[in-house]
């Protein structure tokens, strides 16, 4: 490794993305692929596909690596040559480390593809160029513009098997565009691609030469990530995990007399950023004070911002406990940036679980480091995800994605996800058994409403 | 196109963290979750390099306080006397309880068989459970991380197991934004594995920077070894040399420490950190692959073995 190389290492990010598709789009080939083609591959991994790929007769006379073979992980999945579960895959090129959610394609398990999205930067959705857009690719298109995933890549896949042909390239481009406006995203960027043969993956074509773009890998190192978008764009935003008093405990090698009135509050920058001296608002108390110090580990900072973890000291004694939410004060003017402790949430959910959500049912609710209960007052709506129109409903189903009304125990200081993806998400968890649910995201236009609300349950 | 951006959003870009401190501020994240949400957390302890920039970002979370949990090591009995000297030295130093569940003591009482491959770390499982029952541990951190193998690049960051242990990796629950949920009922435990997004690389890399220290072994040494299954493995009363076996002295490095019976070591002069870090970089195999004689025996080896209640 050249110093060149361990130079651009230490000035390397993070970038999050994950792969949507339908069964057999070829996902899996297409992220062996990217690792292959990238090197990333390891030299003992190969040959293990190699081997495989040899005595399942892959690629006929001509042979050829099975590249599905590198993220197919479990026992299972290599019986059925199906993927079942979100795999996560590492690479990197010299700027950029790259984390992939590989997530598979079957309809049952679209919770996969929503749990790739939600920490992802952009989502690569796959599509069989003989196939075009097919419901589960409008399905894919709409999760990742619930999550408000930055960006949204389409790879239109197996283009060698319509011949490179851009009259087909362009008739799948064209049923994309229609599907993105229906559902209101940004037209995506599409690619040919093959993921077989390597075209457009990490080089470009020759075989494409009516596509002038980049390739996906290009994309991918292209685009800013979510980070570099929100910083500083964001109010501060600072659920406490835990409260940090040593009193007697302290680290060995520290003076315990020195720390033994030590009182900080440990958390991660869930949005924007904060100085020493700025005046901040702990919620639900909804008292100002001033941070006094950031400490991260024996360090003293003068400034944090997301997604960093650190400790905050304030200059009063104020009672904070886990769940609370210390946020920017405010400046006059600037009130939309405050967040609205709540107990009427409407919110988004993407139903993930076989048991039906009904209207009276008793849930769990983890936002930020609290957890509340909640009570389903009204199912508004569900989306219909061939004409992304929302419909009357009165329940959700394992994939639907709908709007409703809960009502909380205890106010929460909720965010409009729109604006907030870390504040603005949360949870929907089984009492009974602890399972997850759904995935809640906090919808702004209800926050008003919520104020107008009747009381029609007690909790 | 959703690639052009606005320029203003460019230029405003000068806070950002490189991808370590990325993955450092999310560990840490992790690890505060899971001690805040779980009574009776405990961190899986080996000496190994995992754990111990496990051990290490724990103390970080938690500054000025002291790591709130204790270790917990499983002693295959096969370890290298330097780890476990390594061990002790840590705990002491960090002011930290070590638990310790022996598998020597499992054979002695006849209630686990030596294998027939003389293996040890399959046999951890049993006393694992056993330990983390007998002491009430909810929570338990492990230093896993998914670029090791195929089974683990599915698995959870918050992993549930039922009362034998067992992961079911059918039916993990969605792990969604940085919401982890770690409910689960009596008798039920949660693996933790806060560097999961973690590679071996950037483990290296952070042991660098962050000048970790770890057991000798690590680094380039000489040492008395013989050719096994492709693998340098060193004399010691439990790995001992058939009569077609040649012992010789070597310049090596373990890549990982476990049971001494099947950890082989690889030829390497690393002898520090940075030249480590220099050499994973340019590696062509995996480390579980060059230097785990088990993971060898089978793909679904690691699958089977988490299932089971493994690590
Ligand atoms: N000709 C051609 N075949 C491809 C291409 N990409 C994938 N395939 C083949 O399509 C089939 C499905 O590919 P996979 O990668 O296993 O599909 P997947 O989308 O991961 O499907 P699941 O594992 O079921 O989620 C395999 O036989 C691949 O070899 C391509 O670009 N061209």
């Amino acid at each position: 490794m050249s110093t060149a190389v361990e130079t651009a290492l230490e000035h390397s990010t993070l970038f999050r993305f994950a792969t949507a598709g339908s069964v057999d789009d070829g996902k899996s080939t297409l992220v062996g692929r990217l690792l292959h083609d990238s090197k990333s591959v390891l030299a003992d991994q190969l040959d293990a596909v190699a081997r495989t790929s040899a005595e399942r007769g892959f690629g006929g006379e001509r042979g050829g690596l099975d590249l599905a073979l590198l993220t197919d992980g479990l026992r299972a999945e290599r019986e059925q040559g199906i993927t079942i579960d979100v795999a996560y895959r590492y690479f990197a090129t010299a700027n950029r480390t790259f984390i992939l959610a590989d997530t598979p394609g079957h309809v049952q398990y679209t919770k996969n593809t929503v749990t790739g999205a939600s920490t992802a930067d952009a989502v690569v959705v796959l599509i069989d160029a003989r196939k075009g857009v097919l419901e589960q690719t409008r399905r894919h298109l709409a999760v990742a513009r619930l999550l408000r995933v930055a960006h949204i890549i389409v790879a239109v896949n197996k283009i060698d098997l319509v011949d490179y042909s851009e009259a087909v390239f362009r008739d799948v481009e064209f049923q994309l565009k229609q599907a993105a406006r229906e559902l209101k995203v940004d037209e995506p960027a599409i690619i040919p691609v093959s993921a077989l043969e390597g075209d457009n993956v990490v080089d470009r074509s020759e075989k494409t030469p009516w596509y002038g773009g980049p390739s996906l890998l290009e994309t991918l190192e292209q685009l800013p990530a979510l980070a570099d978008l929100e910083t500083d764009l964001e109010a501060f935003r600072f659920p406490v995990q835990t409260v940090i008093r040593p009193q007697g405990a302290v680290a060995p090698d520290l003076d315990a007399d020195a720390y033994r009135d030590y009182r900080g509050y440990a958390g991660q920058v869930a949005a924007g950023s904060i100085r020493v001296g700025e005046a901040v608002t702990v919620q639900p108390s909804g008292r100002t004070t001033t941070v006094t110090g950031i400490d991260f580990a024996g360090q003293e900072l003068e400034e944090a911002f997301a997604p960093q973890s650190v400790v905050l000291r304030l200059a009063d004694d104020i009672d904070i406990a886990r769940g609370d939410l210390i946020a920017e004060a405010g400046a006059a003017g600037s009130n939309a940036q405050l967040p609205q402790p709540t107990q009427d949430l409407y919110a988004a959910l993407c139903w993930l679980s076989p048991k039906p959500l009904k209207e009276g049912s008793r849930l769990l609710i983890k936002h930020g480091s609290k957890t509340v209960q909640g009570l389903v007052r009204q199912v508004i709506s569900k989306l219909d995800l061939s004409t992304f129109a929302d419909q009357p409903a009165s329940g959700l189903e394992l994939n639907d994605i709908g709007t409703v009304h809960i009502r909380l125990a205890a106010a929460l200081p909720v965010d409009n996800y729109v604006n907030f993806r870390r504040t603005g998400a949360f949870l929907v968890i089984d009492p009974s058994d602890g399972n997850t649910l759904a995935a809640g995201l906090v919808e702004s236009d209800h926050l008003e409403l919520s104020a107008r609300e009747d009381e029609r349950y007690d909790i | 196109m959703s690639i052009s951006i606005s320029e203003d959003a460019i230029v405003k870009t000068a806070k950002r963290l490189s991808s370590l401190d990325a993955l450092e501020s999310e560990a840490i994240h992790i690890i505060r979750e899971v001690v805040a949400e779980f009574e009776r957390p405990a961190l899986l302890f080996s000496g190994g390099k995992d754990s111990v920039v496990m051990l290490h970002l724990a103390t970080k979370a938690f500054w000025p306080g002291r790591v709130p949990f204790p270790v917990l090591h499983v002693d295959t009995g096969h370890n290298f006397p330097e780890v476990l000297e390594f061990r002790d030295r840590t705990v002491e130093r960090l002011g930290i309880r070590l638990v310790v569940g022996s598998v020597q003591e499992y054979i002695d009482r006849g209630e686990l068989n030596e294998r027939a491959d003389g293996t040890r770390n399959p046999l951890q499982t049993v006393p694992l459970l056993d330990t983390i029952n007998a002491k009430k541990f909810d929570a338990v951190f492990g230093g896993g991380r998914r670029d090791e193998d195929k089974a683990r690049a599915k698995e959870r960051i918050l992993s549930l197991r039922d009362e034998f242990g067992q992961w079911d990796p059918r039916n993990q629950r969605p792990e969604l934004w940085n919401l982890y949920n770690g409910r689960h009922t009596v008798g039920q435990h949660v693996r933790a594995f806060p560097i999961s997004n973690w590679t071996e690389l950037d483990v290296w890399r952070y042991i660098e920077r962050e000048n970790i220290e770890l057991p000798g072994l690590y680094y380039a040494h000489q040492r008395e070894v013989f050719r096994r299954d492709g693998m340098w493995r060193a004399v010691g009363e439990v790995s001992q040399p058939t009569e077609k076996e040649t012992v010789e002295t070597r310049t090596v490095r373990y890549r990982t420490v476990g049971d001494m019976s099947c950890t082989g070591a690889v030829e390497s002069d690393a002898a520090d950190v940075s030249a480590v870090v220099r050499e994973v970089a340019l590696s062509t195999l995996t480390e579980r692959g060059a230097t785990r004689a088990d993971d060898r025996i089978s793909e679904a080896a690691m699958e089977d073995r988490k299932k089971d209640g493994y690590f």
